[in-house]
């Protein structure tokens, strides 16, 4: 098309010093030029509208990211990824239009009824028009964002947010309107120069969420991506800035259990998490992007930095995660435990079935005193693939009396499949006190006969046993997506026993 | 036409023949006591019967209501109505008791074309069960087996058979770990499932519990054959004189 080419023209010749006055341009493409550049930085940055010093900061880490390797440490293969052969931004645009359910995909239906989740809410999620004179809200073609509710209930929440003094928008948005937190806040935690992933995605990312919560405050509700409109194919390089001030409370929920699909196959998200003085934070997590076909080709690979500074004394963060999507998860939620007493947590349940490869766990840097921490992974692994539970526990020479606990469970499904634990632990202070548990275990024939004799099927069963297996995590999470999950679970191990 | 008629049944596991050619007709209303040395394949015959993986039939075959019992899967087999009380409960950890029975039930009643047990139907349903077999709620709540003692995993698998009210009850060694007064309690809440329209195969190795479970029939196994079959009062026979005198005879 002419008319994208001419932009990209005009881009390419843009001195990026113009972006230093707030240039507004009138860009048309929906879409950035293939690879990776500044122009395509400025082009990013532009197309958010955003201040100079958001410009500068995202070139600086380009620039960085120009000079370091992708790591290559973790248990994942994955053929070579060509930065220069991706696209880095492509405006936000509605779902294909479809009239009817007929048109989706019936695979992608049938999860949606193992679910639980009505018909008529996927057709919300799976962006369905319907004809003139159909009795549908006309509401209902902009509810896609909205997962689980219509535009009517996400305003009402925004107006008793609003009440609270809770920060709740696309982080796009916060970087116009609340430029001194975001300044003060963003790469405080994941610096730009944390990692080949983190430094890309500060370079290039899209959107996401920005929460902030004035002190004292106990955020009214559950702070989740379902009901923050305006929020579209965010998915590849979204970044997340959450900050609870002293005192404060929030629970944040991202993702869906419903199958998400992109497609762009590399996703590199940020989240950075902030707790002040006496401040908690507890972030959920369900994964469940497009793990690739039954014989490995496609699929997400996932490469996530998520990393929480207990900055304030008496601070709590605690991270749950189900990942139970993606071709390749490359991800370990972390608690910098920096502020006296302060409490860092990770549950995480992460399933790998088909080809897919996990290599996810977690830090707990243990740097104030009497810091506490507590580890709780379940890895289940089936079909062929492998999951690798990958952990650092660290005490400083000051955090005199750290206290960390860690449980690591492995469960096996076949015997194509691998199940690793990887666990580092460095204690600079001898008051230190880490605990380590870890087992393996095969799911067991004799456990799967007794439920089929008492009349469930096998793959019933093996989704009753895992649940079983999970629980202490699940509890974890808020109650209805925990039931959820709970059933996501059970799907996502279709087909893993004979 | 029998409820339960297995015709000449070879089977083997890992290259081993265990049974060599087993045949047992049980009818509706009956109670069947199977004893016989160790070894002997008491337990592979019923979990043969329950439909276990790895158990290699290579000759004859079983009848469940006329229907070829080892084309179907364990699950519908259960559906149907065949019911293992297992020698060794397995351990089912993070999985509530109460969960697992109301999972299992509403699986069998949907692959029936039954309705769904809605929970306060189950609740009662199940509640009621347990007072009869002195079944503490507590146990419901804690996870499948998970830190019972053996006389309780064995009362869980009875509790199992009186919620699901299976046409045909195998109870393998039901008597095995329970004291004198536990025992008593099973057998009554077995005894009330004893029914015109329900069977049931008792694998034992003691004359106590036919006291108070009295069978129609008593057979002995050895080396994977029924040997000999009889009235209650073979029991009392073996008792006396051991199995000594049929190992040749098998
Ligand atoms: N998986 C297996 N591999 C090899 N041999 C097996 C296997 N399972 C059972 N057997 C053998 O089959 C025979 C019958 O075992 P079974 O458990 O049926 O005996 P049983 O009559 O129930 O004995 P008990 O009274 O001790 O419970 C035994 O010799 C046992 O070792
Ligand atoms: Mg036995």
């Amino acid at each position: 098309m002419p008319a994208v080419q001419e932009t990209v023209e005009r881009v390419r010749r843009i001195d990026v010093d113009q972006y230093r006055y707030g240039f507004e341009t009138l860009i048309e493409s929906d879409k950035a030029p293939k690879g990776l550049s500044e122009d395509t930085v400025a082009f990013i940055s532009a197309k958010k509208s955003e201040p100079a010093w958001m410009l500068e900061w995202r070139l600086e880490a380009y620039r960085r990211w120009l000079t370091m390797t992708e790591p290559k440490w973790a248990r994942v293969n994955y053929p070579k990824i060509d930065y220069q052969d991706l696209y880095y931004y492509s405006a936000p645009k509605p779902k294909k239009q479809v009239t009817s359910l007929d048109e989706i995909d019936p695979e992608i239906l049938k999860t949606y009824e193992k679910l639980g989740i009505p018909l008529r809410e996927a057709e919300v999620l799976e962006g369905v028009v319907r004809k003139d004179g159909e009795d549908a809200p006309v509401e209902r073609r902009i509810a896609v964002d909205a997962v689980f509710d219509s535009v009517s209930v996400a305003t009402t929440f925004k107006e008793e947010l609003k009440k609270a003094g809770v920060i709740f928008m696309p982080i796009s948005e916060a970087i116009r309107e609340h430029p001194e937190l975001v300044k003060k806040y963003l790469g405080s935690v994941v610096p730009t120069s944390d990692n080949f992933f983190a430094t890309l995605n500060s370079a290039v990312f899209s959107d996401g969420s920005f929460v902030y919560v004035p002190p004292g405050v106990r955020c009214p509700m559950e702070l989740s991506t379902y009901f923050r409109i305006n929020e579209r194919n965010t998915g590849q390089f979204e970044r997340t800035l959450i900050i609870a001030d002293k005192g404060s409370y929030v629970s944040y929920l991202e993702g869906c259990t419903a199958p998400q699909r992109d497609e762009n196959q590399l996703h590199a998200a940020v989240v950075e998490l902030v707790a002040l003085d006496d401040a908690e934070i507890k972030y959920s997590t369900v994964q469940n992007w497009y793990p690739g076909n039954s014989e490995g080709l496609g699929g997400i690979y996932n490469f996530v930095t998520k990393r929480g500074d207990c900055r304030g004394k008496n601070s709590k963060i605690s991270w749950t995660q189900v990942e139970t999507g993606s071709a390749i998860t490359w991800k370990y939620p972390s608690c910098i435990l920096r502020g006296d007493n302060s409490r860092g947590e990770f549950y995480s349940i992460a399933i790998s079935n088909g080809f897919q490869q996990v290599d996810s766990g977690t830090k707990m840097l243990h740097l104030g005193k009497n810091t506490t921490s507590r580890i709780i992974s379940k890895g289940i692994a089936a079909g062929r693939s492998q999951n690798t539970y990958r952990g650092l526990v660290t005490a400083h020479r000051k955090a005199t009396g750290a206290r960390n606990f860690t449980a690591c469970d492995s469960l096996l499904i076949g015997d194509k499949c691998g199940a690793h634990t990887v666990p580092y632990v460095e204690a600079k202070n001898s008051s230190a006190l880490f605990e380590h548990e870890a087992t393996t275990s095969k799911i067991s024939e004799d456990v799967l006969f007794y439920c089929t004799q008492r009349g469930l099927s096998q793959e019933e069963a093996v989704g009753l046993v895992v649940n079983g297996f999970v629980k202490d995590v699940l509890q974890q999470l808020p109650m209805e997506f925990a039931v959820e999950a709970q059933k996501l679970i059970s799907i996502s191990l279709e087909g893993s026993v004979g | 036409m029998a409820l339960l008629e297995i015709k000449d049944l070879h089977v083997r596991v890992e290259d081993n023949e265990i049974l060599h050619g087993l045949s047992l007709t049980v009818n509706e209303g009956e109670v069947h006591a199977i004893m016989g040395p160790n070894g002997s394949g008491k337990s592979t015959l019923s979990h043969v019967i329950a439909g276990k993986p790895d158990y290699e039939v290579t000759g004859g075959q079983i009848l469940f209501n006329g229907e070829d019992l080892l084309a179907m899967q364990p699950d519908e087999r259960a559906a149907k109505g065949v019911f293992l009380a297992f020698q060794y409960p397995v351990e089912i950890p993070g999985v509530a008791t109460m969960t697992f029975l109301r999972t299992a039930l509403n699986a069998q009643r949907k692959a029936r074309g039954e309705s769904e047990l809605l929970t306060p139907a189950f609740l009662k349903k199940a509640y009621e069960v347990a007072a009869r077999l002195n079944v503490p709620r507590d146990m419901l709540k804690r996870g499948v087996n998970v830190g019972f003692s053996g006389g309780e995993k064995k009362r869980n698998e009875i509790l199992q058979m009186a919620l699901f009210e299976p046409s045909l009850c195998i109870l393998d060694e039901m008597d095995s770990g329970l004291d004198i007064d536990a025992l008593r309690v099973a057998a009554d809440g077995v005894n009330a499932l004893r029914s015109p329209d329900r069977a049931m195969v008792v694998i034992t190795h003691y004359q106590r519990l036919l006291n108070y479970v009295v069978p129609d029939f008593v057979h002995v196994m050895s080396k994977g054959r029924v040997v000999k079959s009889g009235g209650k009062e073979l029991a009392l026979e073996l008792e006396a004189s051991g199995y000594t005198q049929f190992e040749d005879a098998a």
